[in-house]
């Protein structure tokens, strides 16, 4: 390891680490209404949302609401998305004069964007207005987030005993509190590191040879703070943060993979403080915590080492370059790697189709469990789902009923959240097995062997985690896909949240039970361990097989050298 | 002991044996299968493989298919006659009962007082019958009139005879002794609590618990997701030809998956538990109760006859200035020799143990009893002395002058929660006797596993607060409330409740009756009156009120035992993966480097498959005993249950298979079939 790599680790793990407490401290200042320094200036403005959308601060809302309003609202966005790309050419802003979107192809980005997944079937400096990247994406690109934000928020609230507040409210707050004083922040930052925010027209440029090349730019700096603070991880441009005008210097870089984890991290220290645990918060951070560490010796380690067929043929001394930005090197590119797949951000700083299979299989592994902090709310609603299923299978050996924050965990409870659980694979094994049984998915398949494969079930994976990154190799712009993986993303999104929002709802009108030395205690080294333990297993038990037809096949495959022609 | 009663004659094994097979084989109906759903699935695989075994391409894959549809035809049997064992054995504890049941026919009375035979089974709530000596009572009731020695060893397997009164309840089933009783049923038949208990054992009437339903949801959404991961696998390993899976490695693969071990056994575990809960001479109402008594926050407990052993004791003989103890003891025992009470044999016995034998000869002279009046007892000796023992005030007004010493040793005894007892020889006062409340041995012990493992004891009495706080304190039970009335307990009840704790509770008489209704545990006395075993979810047999404790962790284990054997079933999974993966793809050449992840080194990979698959089958009967047994239980805290379990049932649950099937792989190469 050289200096500069551990030294971008301990700035990114150290200044989450660091940022964690005083953030979360203010979010749950912010979500309980005590007042915070944003008061004066945004409260005015909060005052005239809320008169405008006749609701109050301190109003509530049931789960069945609560979640009719999410949905209903990401529906409209969804709507509001698809005809203005359908209309794109009639629309201002558009120096490059981009016609308009295809229904398909509307319909994928539309999902993708208001699911904050992502996934984008096309090239945003060869397909979108500036009209559309900033009106119509980077729009969703605060909202949604923000409304991912809030179901957290209500399922937090519900199970400290509170009631689950206001979807609208929340909402507001998430935006005028969080994420656009920090997207101003960033944004400032990131222009001051040399990426440019301007609505001025792509840049042509005589080259040396006397050829022309065009230079897209646009307002990037922005759109780069709201992608990564959002976990939303969609590029201005194709190659997304391998693209030095997204993403110009290792220092950006850091920023940037700062900005991934900032708010889903602060977001479990704020659960301790909602629910008066900060131990079983702490301990709770120290299991994703672990898996985030696993994943980045998963990733830096292999490629460091080298591709070992190039190895065999005396090029060996020199790490897997193969996709990788320079300016990074391997230490950057696997801490950004690790945090877009941990955060579920999406955004790439290399071409994942480059990496070997062990980093893939890295890959694979922080979208799986999609709560290694994963987005922020929607992460920790996946940690509580596996805490409580663990707490149900492992609880019942204490001799007592399980009990999850002092409420009893019963029948209801255990469905629910066992089908929100079922969903994820439900959604990645069916559509990956569509789509190799099907002559239109197979169509997609670029790369022969175990790879092809993976990439297929990269492609279903990243969309049912709403996570958007590509492995590329793909023929995402199929139609198959474009369809399939529109439909992956929304059911991926939606399903789970809203019956963890039941959850949350169900445990809230049960009554607490006083714990004693008979409960078993969530906030202990055992029970990381016993955590731990669950969530590979649960999840290693559902796509063991998949990953050894893909990246394991494939890492057999490269360690016999075996080549594809 | 109570078993002995229950336990089921020579002659009806070889029956028993033959309904546990007929169980065994008729619990393989489908539509029974259907409530569940793991085993459901394995029998529906089972179809499956067959039909491919019949109409298989080669003679080597129905060979294959052949020996798979028999392992999974296996696991099947070896489901149902789990649950049909537990049964089993509830049936031959039932059987006993039913007879003593078969027989009765009552003696109905009429208004005018005649009777006439009637079938046991036209008792209805509110008719009269008569008892004679030797009939079996023919169903629940109250005693109206006449006293009478019963014999209740049908149901309570105890085989001392207990005296009725009116007021006392009756149970169906047991025999009067002597002179005859009038009793009013209070149950319709199938309602006794013969009825309830042999439902019970039978399992008849046992209906899935809160807990049972939650866990059983539960596997059936891991059962879902197997056969999602399985039923993709088929067509995802197709991007590697369209032959690259079997269907019967498939179907394989699924069984072992899916939580087969403990679908197998959780309704033998919940049948077993109702078992054991007869077997302690306790008889559940539901199985909601049983599972209830595991979750118990708080416990109140009577002092008398449960915390005590019911009896005061003499401990300590203590003269006043100027007498010898010698003498004190003397008089004290010649004045108990008469004295048939408990408390007078105590005396008798501290009194005998501290002299030496030449003085205990018995003296002539007329006993005096006690009487409430002169609130002594004692004996006027032929040599003419009186020697008199009683109420330190009775006594105090008897003698020409008490000393003031007296009166201190009497104010310390009481002080330390003692009665004492003035001794006195023709009006000159010896002395005090020291009575105790005496703690059931091993009680102390027992409240200290219980705070261990998180629950409160409260010690509800009406006894004096400083008689209640000693023995409190002596027993080592949390909390004490004296002086309270039944109304009390039932406020306290309340006031536990509603801080969110579950209470248990015990009581007798008709009074404790709401206080056993509102408790989430209530057990009560068979001895007690009607109106409370109505009230309790519970009715001890033996009347023992310390059997709570029994009760609390019968309900634990039945917890732990599902918890474990779920934990168990799941972690076996990672063996069978490692098994069964690397060998079901060994057919696709470019997928031959999955052969690394067969770290077991099974040989073949046919005989990989049949082994994880034996493996699986094998599992279920060796955990039948701790299904039917339960796992093993100490009273611990939570956190080291927890540890300990982890370990047993995850850890090694992980580690287990991989030795099973790697020596099972081994047995099958023996057999030329791995």
């Amino acid at each position: 390891m050289t200096v500069s790599t551990v030294v971008t680790w301990l700035v990114v793990i150290g200044g989450l680490l660091v940022l964690l407490k005083p953030m979360g401290t203010y979010l749950y200042k912010v979500f309980t209404f005590q007042p915070t320094v944003l008061d004066r200036p945004m409260k005015p403005l909060e005052n005239g949302i809320f008169r405008l959308l006749h609701v109050s601060r301190d109003s509530n809302m049931s789960a069945v609401e609560y979640g009719v309003a999410f949905v209903l609202t990401n529906m409209v966005w969804g709507i509001m998305a698809y005809t203005l790309l359908r209309i794109q050419g009639l629309l201002p802003f558009n120096p490059e004069h981009f016609g308009n979107l295809n229904a398909r192809l509307s319909f994928n980005t539309a999902a993708s964007f208001v699911t904050n997944t992502n996934w984008q079937a096309y090239s945003g400096e060869n397909t979108m207005s500036y009209f559309s990247q900033f009106a119509v994406l980077q729009f969703l690109q605060f909202v949604t987030p923000a409304s991912g934000a809030a179901v957290g928020l209500a399922f937090v609230r519900g199970i400290s005993g509170r009631q689950l507040g206001n979807f609208f409210v929340d909402l507001t707050l998430v935006l005028t509190r969080v994420l656009l004083p920090l997207a101003v922040i960033f944004g400032l930052i990131f222009m001051a590191l040399g990426v440019p925010e301007t609505l001025a027209p792509y840049l042509h440029l005589k080259t040396l040879t006397g050829q022309i090349q065009i230079v897209p730019r646009g307002p990037i700096a922005g759109w780069e703070a709201i992608e990564h603070l959002g976990q939303n991880g969609g590029g201005f441009t194709n190659a997304n943060s391998a693209n030095p005008l997204e993403n110009p210097s290792a220092l950006t870089n850091i920023f940037q993979s700062i900005a991934m984890g900032l708010v889903p991290v602060a977001f479990f220290y704020m659960f301790g403080l909602f629910t008066g645990r900060k131990r079983f918060a702490w301990t709770l951070i120290a299991v994703a915590g672990t898996l985030f560490l696993t994943m980045l010796a998963m990733i830096y380690f292999p490629e460091a080492a080298g591709n070992p067929i190039v190895n065999a043929l005396g090029l060996s001394g020199h790490a897997n370059m193969v996709g990788k930005e320079l300016r990074f090197g391997m230490g950057g590119t696997a801490i950004f790697e690790t945090s877009t797949m941990a955060f579920t951000t999406g955004s790439v700083a290399a071409a994942n189709d480059s990496f070997l299979p062990i980093p893939g299989l890295a890959f694979f592994l922080g979208m799986f469990l999609n709560m290694v902090f994963g987005g922020k709310g929607v992460g920790l609603l996946n940690m509580l789902m596996f805490v409580i299923l663990t707490i149900f299978l492992m609880g019942l050996m204490v001799g007592r009923t399980p009990e999850f924050l002092g409420k009893k965990i019963e029948a209801k409870e255990v469905s629910l959240t066992a089908v929100a659980f079922l969903l994820h694979p439900l959604l990645i094994l069916v559509g990956s097995a569509i789509a190799v049984a099907t002559p239109a998915g197979m169509a997609g398949v670029f790369n022969p062997g175990p790879h092809g494969l993976s990439e297929i079930l990269y492609g279903f994976t990243s969309a049912a985690a709403n996570n958007g990154s590509a492995m590329g190799g793909l023929g995402a712009s199929l139609p198959f896909y474009e369809v399939a993986l529109g439909i992956v993303v929304i059911l991926g999104r939606y399903a789970s949240i809203v019956a963890m929002l039941l959850v949350g709802e169900s445990l809230l009108h049960k009554k607490a039970v006083p714990e004693t030395s008979g409960t078993m205690r969530t906030d202990t080294p055992l029970f990381w361990g016993v955590l731990l333990g669950s969530i590979i297993i649960l999840n290693a038990l559902t796509f063991f097989p998949i990953m050894a037809l893909g990246p394991l096949a494939e890492h057999y495959l490269l360690m016999t050298h075996h080549l594809f022609t | 002991m109570a078993t002995s009663a229950i336990e089921p004659p020579q002659s009806t094994t070889v029956s028993r044996r033959a309904a546990l097979l007929r169980d065994t084989f008729v619990k393989l109906n489908p539509q029974i299968m259907l409530h569940n759903p793991v085993m459901f699935v394995v029998e529906v695989g089972t179809m499956v493989t067959l039909w491919l075994t019949v109409t298989a391409q080669s003679a080597a894959s129905r060979e294959y298919d052949g020996i798979v549809t028999a392992i999974l035809f296996l696991t099947v049997v070896f489901a149902t006659f789990a649950e049909a064992y537990a049964e089993s054995r509830g049936r031959a504890q039932a059987e006993f009962l039913r007879r003593s049941r078969a027989s009765a026919r009552a003696r109905l009375l009429q208004p005018d007082g005649s009777w006439t035979w009637v079938e046991g089974a036209l008792l209805r709530h509110g008719m009269r019958i008569r008892v004679e000596a030797g009939d079996t009572v023919a169903g629940d009731g109250v005693v109206l009139d006449g006293v009478g020695a019963m014999d209740e060893s049908a149901i309570t397997g105890e085989s001392a005879s207990v005296i009725k009164a009116p007021g006392d309840s009756v149970t169906g089933g047991t025999v009067l002794l002597s002179d005859y009783l009038t009793v009013e049923i209070t149950t319709d038949p199938g309602n006794t609590f013969l009825d309830r208990m042999i439902a019970l054992v039978e399992g008849a009437a046992r209906q899935k618990t809160p807990n049972e339903i939650a866990l059983s949801a539960l596997l059936g959404v891991l059962t879902l997701i197997f056969l999602l991961v399985v039923v993709t696998l088929g067509p995802i390993a197709q991007y590697y030809g369209r032959h690259a899976v079997n269907t019967t490695t498939l179907v394989a693969l699924l069984v072992c998956l899916i939580p087969t071990t403990i679908g197998a056994l959780l309704s033998a575990i919940g049948i077993a538990g109702m078992n054991r809960v007869a077997k302690i001479n306790v008889v559940a109402k539901s199985g909601r109760a049983v599972e209830a008594s595991g979750d118990i926050d708080t416990l109140i407990l009577d002092k008398t006859g449960t915390i005590t052993i019911g009896n005061r004791m003499a401990t300590e003989f203590i003269p006043v200035p100027g007498v010898p103890v010698e003498t004190l003891a003397e008089a004290s025992w010649i004045a108990s020799l008469a004295d048939t009470t408990p408390e007078g044999r105590s005396v008798v016995a501290l009194a005998a143990s501290l002299l030496s034998p030449r003085v205990l000869h018995e003296r002539p002279g007329e006993p005096i009893p006690f009487s409430a009046q002169t609130r002594m007892s004692g004996i006027d000796l032929a040599d003419g002395r009186h020697i008199r023992k009683g109420a330190v005030r009775a006594i105090a007004h008897l003698v020409d002058q008490a000393p003031p010493e007296l009166e201190a040793a009497a104010e310390r005894v009481a002080r330390d929660g003692g009665t004492p007892l003035a001794v006195a020889v023709d009006r000159q006062a010896l002395g005090i006797i020291r009575l105790k409340d005496i703690v059931k041995p091993g009680l102390k012990e027992r409240f200290a596993e219980f705070r261990a493992m998180g629950i409160r004891t409260v010690m509800a009495t009406g006894d004096n607060r400083i008689t209640a706080e000693v023995i409190a304190r002596e027993a080592g039970v949390d909390d004490v409330l004296a002086e309270v009335d039944p109304e009390g307990k039932l406020a306290l009840i309340q006031h536990e409740q509603a801080a969110g704790k579950l209470v248990a509770m015990t009581g007798d008489g008709t009074n404790d009756a709401p206080a056993l209704a509102q408790a989430d545990v209530g057990l009560a006395m068979n001895i007690g009156t009607m109106a409370a075993k109505e009230a309790g979810n519970m009715v001890d047999l033996d009347s023992n009120p310390t059997k709570l404790l029994d009760v609390i962790e019968v309900g634990k284990q039945l917890l732990i035992t599902r918890g474990a054997l779920t934990t168990f079933s799941i972690a076996n999974d990672v063996a069978k993966y490692f098994a069964i993966v690397p060998a079901m793809f060994a057919a696709v050449p470019i997928l031959h480097g999955l052969s690394a992840l067969n770290i077991m080194g099974l040989k073949t990979p046919q005989g990989a498959i049949l082994s994880a698959l034996i493996f699986n089958a094998l599992i279920i009967p060796a955990l039948i005993p701790f299904a039917v047994k339960g796992v093993r239980y100490r009273p611990q805290s939570a956190d080291r249950l927890l540890l300990r379990n982890i370990f047993n049932w995850g850890i090694l649950g992980v580690l287990i298979p991989f030795l099973g099937i790697w020596g099972i792989d081994h047995i099958l190469g023996l057999f030329g079939l791995a």
